[in-house]
């Protein structure tokens, strides 16, 4: 009894320094986006002597941290509303129509797990250029969606598998067609991995720094995190805005993540089954 | 007429029109749901690919038409450029890092939080909580964690009587420093995999193990953990092919500094190809990129298909 006792103890105050190493850097900056940079500079860990919010109410207060995040918003909603939509469709194909020449089709579209993303940039630039896209919200929406589809075909295809045959036959015996079925039945009973992939592919545009980067010069377009690289750029040493600017980034991320929390954990039990 | 076809043969009129119902319906819904999918991929993931193969045939600085062919004069210069061998040498430490530090630390705290309770809930949240900030705000985080005059390291130092180090501008601790970071923000990731197959080991096996005498260490050893194989390759291929990918933390943190020594394949691309618009000679980076990660994607299917059968 004495030994488990120990045993446990151990075990706790391992996960205890583990979290505070992961934590520490976070709280860090929690803090310091409420510090003066002088004070900053002697206290750069601990609680702050006053709580002055000047930094965080400055930054909010700026129109740009506003119009990054609009921008990172409305970005990301549309390549997920894409990805789901056009990845469903084929997905649907796949599972519920037998044609020639569908297994190489699809083995075509499941390539894309296999490339990496980096590789495809410089020409995926000059592309993006020569379809006169440069500095407009297609430029990552198109490409993002795109590259998003192999693993969202993927599981859509095999969630598609597993509804029931006999719904199908039925609906079709009173002359439901394919597109009607794929609309009334397949997607509304597939909220659960629409769901899964939906929150993924959010999770990465949001936080996509590549693509953006590359093809998104004027400013008024920037997503968030190419605007906390220009943000650092202007605050240089100013860490204390700096890290206001982060935390204040950081706040919408972690509630995203408590609100799907599910899903993605249900993304990762997917994926690991599935390989 | 019609009450005859009615009467006469009912069902197979109706099957018939079934099926001309299903062919015609079965070629609109192709025309309508296929093509979206394959032009968007193929414009934006195959294309491209294409063209960096042609493109790094090419010195072109991405403007007009690609002329000056020069064969294999961008492979050549890639592999003569040191900042390209510091480049791969530091990939490979990244593998090296995920799959001996940052897997086995993984597995370990897999180990002691996979049982459903409130306060293991807790730590897991914690410990994945890294894994969904974006790379540029963890990169900026630890540039200040990292900062020779305001930073947490350097005030440890103080505190112990140390001159104070500019981490990330020493040639000797910028990468360190990195894999530092990459392993904080993902090992999380490969903690969940692992507590969603360690979850679904049956619960006897375990029983039985212990009933028989079997230590913790023994029960994980082996049980938990051949019996979470797949799981474990699973995420092997995950942090290999992460690796080759990683750039959006060095930027913020080195830009590849201090004199190049913290490029990886990625940020050399960036910088050397796209930073200076040499399309030919960076599309031959990332021809090269491609095939590291196509032949290590078949090497490691390989082996560790192999592994499982044996």
């Amino acid at each position: 009894m004495k030994n488990i006792t120990t045993r446990n103890t151990l075990r706790v105050i391992v996960l205890i320094v583990v979290a505070s190493i992961v934590i520490g850097p976070l709280l860090a900056a929690f803090f310091g986006g409420f510090k003066g940079n002088s004070e900053l500079r002697t206290n750069p860990l601990w609680l702050p002597d006053s709580w002055d919010a000047g930094n965080y109410i400055g930054i909010l207060l700026d129109g740009n941290f506003w119009r990054y995040l609009g921008n990172s918003f409305f970005i990301s909603l549309m390549t997920v509303f894409l990805t789901l939509v056009v990845g469903a469709a084929a997905a649907y194909v796949f599972s519920q129509i037998h044609f020639f020449g569908a297994k190489m089709i699809l083995s075509y579209l499941l390539l894309g797990l296999m490339f990496p993303f980096a590789a495809a940039i410089l020409p995926l630039f000059i592309k993006v250029r020569d379809l006169g896209l440069l500095d407009t919200y297609w430029a990552v929406i198109l490409p993002q969606t795109a590259f998003g589809l192999s693993l969202a075909i993927l599981l859509f295809k095999a969630f598609f598998d597993q509804l029931p045959k006999e719904l199908f036959e039925a609906a079709y015996v009173d002359g439901c067609s394919y597109l009607r079925f794929f609309w009334s039945f397949t997607l509304p009973l597939s909220t659960p991995i629409l769901a899964t992939v939906g929150v993924f592919v959010f999770v990465q545009s949001w936080n996509n720094f590549l693509l953006p980067l590359v093809v998104l010069n004027d400013r008024s377009i920037y997503t968030w995190p190419l605007g906390m690289m220009q943000f650092q750029g202007e605050y240089l040493t100013q860490w204390n805005m700096i890290l206001a600017f982060v935390t204040l980034t950081i706040i919408p991320a972690v509630i995203f993540f408590l609100a799907a929390q599910k899903y993605i954990v249900a993304g990762l039990t997917g994926g690991s089954v599935k390989g | 007429m019609t009450t005859l076809d009615r009467t006469a043969v009912p069902r197979r009129g109706n099957a018939d029109r079934v099926k001309k119902g299903l062919v015609s319906g079965k070629f609109t819904a192709l025309l309508i749901l296929l093509p979206p999918a394959l032009i968007l991929f193929s414009l934006f993931v195959i294309l491209p690919l294409a063209d960096a193969v042609y493109y790094s045939g090419f010195s072109w600085n991405g403007y007009g038409a690609p002329s000056d062919f020069v064969g294999t004069q961008n492979y050549q210069r890639l592999l003569d450029h040191s900042v390209f061998h510091t480049a791969l040498w530091n990939t490979a430490k990244l593998i090296l890092v995920s799959l001996l530090i940052q897997m086995p630390l993984a597995l370990g705290l897999a180990l002691l939080v996979y049982r459903k309770t409130p306060t293991n809930t807790l730590f897991r949240l914690v410990f994945f909580l890294p894994y969904i900030l974006a790379e540029v705000a963890a990169g900026l985080i630890w540039s200040f964690v990292f900062d020779g005059d305001y930073g947490i390291t350097s005030s440890l130092l103080h505190a112990m009587g140390q001159e104070s180090v500019y981490v990330l501008a020493d040639h000797q601790w910028a990468f360190p420093a990195i894999m530092t970071v990459i392993v904080w923000k993902y090992f999380g990731f490969h903690m969940m995999i692992y507590i969603a197959a360690l979850q679904s080991v049956p619960k006897d096996l375990v029983e039985a193990a212990k009933l028989e005498g079997a230590k913790p260490r023994q029960v994980a050893l082996f049980v938990q953990i051949p019996l979470i194989k797949h799981a474990l390759v699973v995420s092997g291929f995950f942090a290999i092919i992460g690796s080759l990918q990683i750039f959006d933390i060095i930027i913020p943190m080195t830009n590849g500094g201090p004199s190049n020594s913290t490029h990886t394949i990625v940020t050399y691309l960036y910088s050397f190809g796209l930073s200076r618009l040499n399309i030919g000679f960076g599309s031959a980076t990332a021809v090269v990129l491609f095939v590291l990660a196509i032949g290590i994607a078949f090497f490691y299917q390989r082996t560790t298909g192999k592994g499982s059968k044996a």
